[in-house]
């Protein structure tokens, strides 16, 4: 690739183990600046691990995890505010950074969510915490982001809106984006990189070559296989949920 | 006209309530309320090492919750007995031990009862200097840490992946209760120090929507339950620090009251 941009993230034959149980190994990728790496792969293959090993959660891992720098924003998989926690959207946006109220603003609206800015976190739908979630995560302006499962629950026409602003953002902001996602569309169609993994890297490399693997065929099935395809015939219509072909 | 000794007592209590106001809001948004019921417990054992090696009790006491800290943590990563399990078997068993030593004691005369319960009408000057110049420290290392440390109470991994070091905050933090306890063990015992950790911040959590209003409510609560309890102990000559305690209770109950009102108002 003709991409010369700065790497942010290098991640280096890592892997970790828990109670001799091998969780996932072997893992090796980098983050460039303005790129879209993407982890694919069945339920407890290591995906979130994954992305957790690269974000320095764990402490103790095999092989080498290198970060280039600091302002990382992060959109974990499952997070959970109880209620003995009074925290409104507005308090959650300035948990890890000072934010003028524009910013705040100006984040939460690209998410669709200002109007929720002084709600209890505690009172949101599972789609709105996760819109509140990655407005936080790119307010801090990061360099690099991480994202894991970002739209779980969101609906479907907010579910593509949030994969076209993660697109811009990577496009504008030149952040470089760690995507785990289980929708195989968005991940060949808006992706550089895919690391396919089941426990290690079963195969990765431009999502055209990945499609065309033999082993991305035995973990996702022939019919994924055909996702490239109907990307490819996307320019000019969108497909709707139940399938049907719309004009554009 | 009130007596030195009383004026003395409403210092010393509002001292605690300044500082146990912020500290029992993280106390339970972390859920550490058993944590740090077993740190006082332990408070026993460092008063009676204290008198055994003519050390002082607060410093002693310090150090004894520090170590029990510790050792939980070691447990933890030795053992996968539920944390509630360990916290009771730490909690109790220094407890047991602190009363052994004491039974070893027999040439000094001891007040067990001031110590579980407290003797805030015993309060000396120097007491007092402990209190107000420990609780100022606690209160700006708090101030200095509320950032990260609200972070990691959030979420750890999210403040670990954007930088927040939560393993050192939640340290600290640490530090800081064994510090509170030993404070204020003098004031109000060992067995209602918890209480005062956890009364005032679970009643402003009825009436608040964001952390710092609940820190700022619980301190209102605390100092409410300090004037209230002192007051009515000199007027009624009931023990002081179980005449605080019942006071924050009662401001409990009329907080849920007042949660009540709001989210019919809501509707």
């Amino acid at each position: 690739m003709e991409n010369k941009n700065k790497v942010l993230l290098k991640v280096e034959n890592a892997g970790i183990s828990l109670n001799d149980k091998s969780l996932v190994k072997g893992v090796s990728f980098e983050v460039k600046q303005g790129e879209i790496v993407t982890l694919i792969g069945p339920n407890g293959s290591g995906k979130s691990t994954t992305a957790k090993i690269a974000l320095g959660i764990y402490k103790k891992i095999d092989g080498k995890v290198k970060t280039y720098t600091n302002k990382i924003g992060y959109v974990p998989q499952k997070i959970s505010i109880d209620w003995t926690l009074p925290v409104r959207v507005s308090d959650f946006m300035t948990l890890t950074e000072e934010l003028t109220q524009d910013q705040i603003n100006i984040a939460l609206n690209l998410t669709g969510v200002e109007h929720l800015k002084n709600k209890s976190l505690s009172n949101l739908s599972g789609g709105e915490f996760q819109r509140v979630l990655i407005a936080r995560a790119i307010s801090k302006q990061p360099e690099l982001l991480v994202l894991d499962e970002p739209v779980q629950g969101v609906d479907f026409k907010g579910e593509i809106a949030l994969y076209e602003l993660i697109k811009k953002i990577s496009d504008k902001m030149k952040c470089g984006i760690l995507l785990i996602s289980h929708d195989l569309h968005v991940v060949m169609s808006a992706t550089d990189y895919v690391l396919c993994l089941n426990g290690h890297v079963c195969c990765s490399g431009t999502p055209h070559n990945v499609v065309k693997d033999s082993k991305y065929r035995e973990l996702f099935g022939d019919r994924a296989s055909n996702i490239l395809s109907l990307y490819e015939h996307k320019h000019d219509h969108t497909h709707s949920q139940d399938g049907t072909i719309d004009q554009k | 006209m009130l007596d030195d000794f009383f004026i003395r007592a409403l210092l010393a209590g509002i001292g605690i309530a300044l500082i146990t106001g912020p500290i029992g809001c993280f106390v339970i948004w972390r859920r550490l309320s058993f944590f740090a019921g077993t740190l006082a417990h332990s408070a026993l054992l460092g008063v009676t090492i204290a008198l055994v090696f003519e050390l002082n009790i607060a410093l002693s006491v310090f150090l004894i919750s520090a170590v029990i800290a510790i050792f939980l943590l070691q447990l933890q990563t030795k053992t996968n007995l539920p944390n509630d399990a360990l916290l009771g078997l730490l909690a109790h068993s220094s407890l047991a031990i602190g009363l052994v030593i004491i039974g070893f004691l027999t040439t000094i005369r001891f007040d067990v009862m001031g110590l579980l319960f407290g003797d805030i009408l015993a309060v000396s000057q120097s007491d007092l200097l402990l209190i107000w110049g420990g609780g100022v420290f606690i209160l700006i290392i708090l101030k200095i840490i509320w950032k990260p440390l609200f972070a990691s109470t959030i979420n750890y991994d999210l403040a670990k992946a954007e930088g927040m070091n939560p393993d050192r905050y939640n340290a600290i933090f640490t530090i800081l209760m064994a510090a509170i306890i030993a404070i204020s063990i003098k004031i109000v015992g060992l067995l209602l120090i918890t209480g005062m950790l956890i009364i005032p911040a679970a009643l402003a959590r009825n009436i608040s929507n964001n952390p710092i209003q609940m820190a700022f409510l619980s301190t209102i609560g605390g100092l409410l339950s300090i004037l209230i309890g002192l007051f009515s102990s000199l007027e009624f000559n009931t023990a002081s620090g179980p005449s605080i305690i019942t006071a924050a209770l009662l401001l409990f109950l009329i907080s849920l009251i007042k949660t009540k009102k709001f989210s019919e108002l809501k509707k």
